[in-house]
């Protein structure tokens, strides 16, 4: 592998990516930060007060990591499929592909980029929790490697979708059906410790749980589960899905016959 | 040096479609290399795997020596590709498409740069270098697949039908500069319908056809094989009938002009002798078609028919 031709292929790819999302900001940067606007004022304000407290915190205080970290999941997945998907659909994915940038390169500057627009976006997100709630962030490293790592893995899921969707309503499928239960399910809005023990040891079999718990330890200092189980799963993901991304793209699946 | 070697290769796509049925064929180094054949023939898929853009079932490929098996990466740095269908972000700039590639390549940025400059000046888009491609004109868009191409100056150009729908002004600015481009030592490889394209520009054919080469030889050579030829001979004094030509096989068309038959014995001075025993006066003189075309058809026709005959 020629290091020169990938990292300037790597830095090409992420240049793109950033300027794609600044480009067409109104489509990228404005609805996430309006949806979590709403939440911020209907669950947060209006309906968090009747709620009171929740692990010692005031219940907006409690979701604000958890509506950052959705808000930079949902962002880094759409980003990356979106993107790789426009590139098949509009076949300037060839550019790519007859190119002497390895097919890593490819998989790690789109991840890049979708990682790039889901720290854009959560750092906008919090920007309108701190006018809402007072955030003292407990734990630094955690809660930026967290983010980091959860949008990784998050821009990873959205290549393989992107390898695989064939039409546009592919890349909406998984989102709508899969995505946003599990995030609604992973304890951005409550603690699991309010549910019934059954359904505690399902939403333990959710990966976004454990990324919303780090992620709102690393601010809060409280969690609902092991932090070193969390870093364990994510960095679990992370090597899986980048395997199998290397994996298809090698094979050409969905671009090439 | 070979620019290209293909040996044995073959495509056999999943719905059981057998594209290539084992072609070998060599590109040499600063050839200009024209690879035709008519619609589905198997062209752009074999272009397709030089470029890495298709999967091969079988068989070997070598780009400058470099083995799309066991080193693709040097093989793809060593190629330029200018496809058949648009392939770019439309929604993109004319400079960041060339640049983006560039980048793609190893190039930095600082180089790209000069060299979208130079190529897009060439190519006569640079003054539109920041217009999104959509609003380009489809010849403006092909002339923009060709700078993406040279953009990290290629050893081997492959171009699959670069002038579809191009009209004949651009048309023959697109062969001046691919022609000073290839004496400027790139190799390209060709492939189009306009036949009158390829016999003026290449210096090597190839034909394939149902997925085998019928026919690879030096452009000069398989001309050379032209079994007949007809001229359309436009007279002074136009007549009402053929006239009988000694030798010759004539007809009168429509338009009063006439028709002669050459055969590869023949050659024009005894035409011409004949014509003036016979006080025809002849104004102008051109092939009734392109020679490479008469060529072509005749080969892919008679095998259709030797084919047609057999499964009868």
């Amino acid at each position: 592998m020629d290091i020169r031709v990938n990292w300037i292929g790597f830095k090409t790819l992420v240049r793109k990516e950033i300027l794609r999302v600044v480009r067409i900001w109104v489509q990228t940067i404005v609805p996430p930060a309006i949806t979590m606007t709403l939440y911020f004022i209907i669950f947060g304000n209006l309906i968090g007060r009747r709620i009171g407290m929740m692990d010692g915190f005031d219940y907006m205080q409690y979701i604000a990591p958890g509506l950052i970290m959705m808000s930079v999941i949902t962002n880094s997945y759409g980003n990356v499929v979106s993107s790789f998907f426009g590139a098949k659909f509009g076949k300037h994915v060839e550019e790519m592909i007859v190119s002497p940038m390895s097919n890593a390169t490819i998989i790690v500057g789109h991840v890049a980029g979708g990682v790039m627009r889901g720290l854009m976006v959560g750092g906008l997100v919090t920007i309108i929790a701190l006018g809402f709630t007072d955030l003292d962030v407990a734990h630094p490293l955690i809660t930026f490697s967290m983010v980091i790592l959860a949008s990784t893995v998050f821009a990873l899921l959205g290549f393989v979708n992107a390898v695989f969707a064939n039409k546009f309503d592919d890349i909406s499928i998984i989102p709508t059906f899969v995505l946003t239960p599990l995030t609604y399910l992973g304890g951005v809005f409550y603690s699991i410790s309010l549910l019934p023990e059954f359904w505690q040891k399902v939403s333990l079999g959710n990966p976004i749980l454990y990324m919303v718990n780090a992620f709102r330890y690393g601010i809060l200092g409280v969690s609902d589960i092991s932090i070193g189980w969390a870093y364990l799963i994510v960095a679990v993901f992370v090597v899986g899905l980048f395997a199998l991304n290397l994996m298809l793209l090698n094979r050409g699946v969905g671009i090439r016959e | 040096m070979r620019a290209l070697s293909i040996q044995n290769l073959t495509k056999i796509y999943a719905n059981g479609t057998e594209a290539l049925k084992g072609i070998d064929f060599n590109v040499e180094s600063g050839d200009f290399y024209a690879l035709l054949g008519p619609n589905g023939a198997g062209k752009t898929t074999a272009i397709g795997i030089m470029t890495s853009l298709v999967n091969k079932t079988s068989g070997t490929v070598e780009i400058f020596g470099h083995d799309i098996d066991t080193d693709l990466e040097s093989a793809k740095a060593c190629i330029g590709l200018v496809p058949q269908e648009l392939n770019m972000n439309l929604f993109d700039s004319v400079l960041n498409i060339v640049v983006n590639q560039a980048g793609y390549y190893g190039i930095d940025r600082r180089t790209a740069l000069q060299r979208a400059e130079k190529y897009l000046s060439e190519l006569r888009l640079w003054d539109r270098k920041d217009d999104s491609a959509r609003n380009l004109s489809g010849g403006m868009k092909r002339r923009l697949m060709i700078a993406r191409a040279l953009i990290h100056e290629p050893k081997l150009l492959i171009l699959d039908e670069p002038t579809a729908g191009v009209d004949i002004e651009i048309r023959r600015s697109m062969w001046d500069f691919l022609r000073r481009t290839n004496e400027a030592g790139t190799t390209i490889i060709l492939t189009t319908h306009y036949l009158e394209e390829a016999e003026n520009l290449c210096r090597h054919v190839a034909i394939i056809d149902e997925g085998r080469i019928i026919e690879d030889a030096k452009m000069s050579e398989v001309l050379r094989k032209l079994q007949r030829e007809i001229f359309v001979l436009s007279l002074r004094d136009p007549l009402t009938k053929a006239p009988t030509l000694p030798g010759f096989e004539t007809s009168l068309r429509n338009d009063g002009e006439l028709e002669v038959v050459l055969d590869a014995k023949d050659d024009l001075n005894s035409l011409f002798d004949v014509l003036t025993r016979a006080g025809i006066s002849v104004v102008s003189l051109r092939n009734k078609a392109n020679r490479l075309e008469e060529l072509f058809m005749g080969l892919v026709e008679g095998k259709h028919q030797v084919s047609g005959g057999q499964g009868d």
